[in-house]
């Protein structure tokens, strides 16, 4: 992965971990160790906001940053959309096996009993 | 008028081709070569449906559909064409309606795929995004990655410069070694050849025409045969034993959720992942190459056709 992307990455961790709107300069503090300049930062929060991944707030004469949601409604999302559950999405993400209902999963489960039984 | 009633014949034609391919047992044997056939039967069923309407709206030209068209395309601001059509009467009248049916029907198959285009870059982008942001690697899948989630899911996310296969937790799960080599190689198989593409017409037909059953039918065959397709590509490094499991295992790891009262009452054909585990559990014999080479043959004869009597100006 880029540098970008693995800055990106590692922004949002910081921001789920904290239950606030965080400003820039929280944000560089929290990532002290990797000794990023004000801009760096800035541009990468600003580049999270253009995925509309983080919602940001003015507040005085700083802007304050949080998570558009959390990380699990992102990996909800993904698996969603990978399932084919969201009904004209199919073409984009072509899932192994399409999710089944009940009855057909039940059906499956018996096929699988009676293709592994002769190898116990 | 000659070439209007032949490319009606044509479209027809085309039309009943395409029920008998849906319900044809071959191109489960030869998934390539069906695959192609649907690709040449749905292009000539458009162009030839267009050009029969447009070399019956323009016959007065005397030119055939491609000429009448260009000819048209002059008229169109001095409107010579259609004063002269309304003075003939019904006639006349019946061609001017061919011609507005024809742009019509070119503009939705031209509507259906640039949205659906636009729709699937959007969505890719967006997933690619959020994938960068949530999904981890794995040391024992590499060149893929994989998503905290329990539901057993693995999937590919094409694209020119960053494509990539995802797996969830849930499908590392269920899944021994050997098995999940063979869900990769199949993933892999969509990406390297890149399916997505060879679907695009078929998704975007079915934008286009939302109500119409039958489009949708034929896109399920469709995806169908490409999910076999690349069953036979992951078959080559794997055993079609162990791909047939995983599949069983995807399907059987959990009740997705269940489909509205509507859709349950439709009686549902056997699902696809059952007719991909019996071919690969009793393999039929291959599609001959002669029968191959036949349909292959057919398909560029149909699609030549189509397009010359676009030019016959009678």
């Amino acid at each position: 992965m880029n540098r970008l992307g693995e800055l990106e990455r590692a922004v949002m961790d910081v921001l789920w971990a904290r239950n606030e709107p965080m400003t820039v300069r929280e944000v560089g503090k929290a990532l002290a160790d990797r000794d990023l300049a004000h801009t760096t930062v800035m541009t990468v929060l600003d580049r999270l906001a253009k995925k509309k991944v983080v919602d940001r707030a003015r507040e005085g004469r700083a802007w304050r940053y949080s998570p558009a949601a959390s990380r699990e409604n992102y990996v909800s999302e993904m698996m969603f959309d990978a399932l084919g559950q969201t009904g004209d999405r199919d073409a984009a993400l072509a899932a192994f096996v399409q999710s089944m209902d009940g009855q057909e999963a039940e059906a499956l489960r018996r096929a699988l009993g009676e293709i592994e039984q002769p190898r116990n | 008028m000659v070439s209007a009633a032949l490319l009606s014949l044509v479209s027809v034609g085309c039309l009943l081709a395409m029920e008998a391919l849906h319900r044809a047992k071959w191109p489960t044997r030869g998934p390539y070569t069906a695959v192609i056939a649907w690709q040449a039967l749905g292009l000539a069923w458009g162009v030839s449906t267009i050009g029969a309407l447009l070399s019956f709206g323009l016959s007065s030209y005397q030119k055939g559909a491609a000429a009448g068209s260009m000819a048209l395309v002059g008229d169109i601001f001095t409107g010579e064409l259609f004063l002269a059509e309304l003075s003939q009467g019904l006639e006349g009248i019946s061609h001017i309606v061919a011609v507005v049916l024809a742009m019509v029907l070119t503009l939705v198959l031209f509507y259906g795929l640039v949205s659906s285009f636009v729709q699937v870059v959007r969505v890719r982008r967006r997933h690619h995004d959020l994938l960068a942001l949530v999904a981890e690697e794995h040391p024992d899948v590499p060149g893929a990655r994989v998503v905290d989630h329990p539901v057993a899911a693995a999937y590919c996310l094409p694209g020119v410069l960053r494509s990539q296969v995802v797996i969830s937790a849930g499908a590392l799960e269920v899944l021994d070694d050997k098995e999940l080599a063979a869900v990769l190689a199949h993933e892999q198989a969509h990406l390297r050849q890149r399916h997505d593409l060879v679907l695009l017409p078929f998704s975007s037909l079915k934008r286009a025409f939302p109500k119409v059953r039958l489009v949708r039918t034929y896109y399920e065959t469709v995806a169908l045969l490409i999910e076999m397709c690349a069953d036979d590509q992951a078959r080559r490094t794997s055993s079609p034993r162990e791909l047939a499991t995983a599949l069983l295992r995807f399907g059987a790891a959990g009740p997705g959720p269940v489909p509205d009262g509507a859709m349950a009452v439709v009686e549902k054909a056997q699902p696809g992942v059952v007719r991909r585990v019996n071919r690969l559990l009793h393999p039929d014999d291959e599609l001959s190459y002669h029968i191959g080479a036949f349909v292959m043959g057919s398909s560029a004869f149909l699609l030549s056709s189509v397009v010359c009597l676009w030019h016959i100006p009678v």
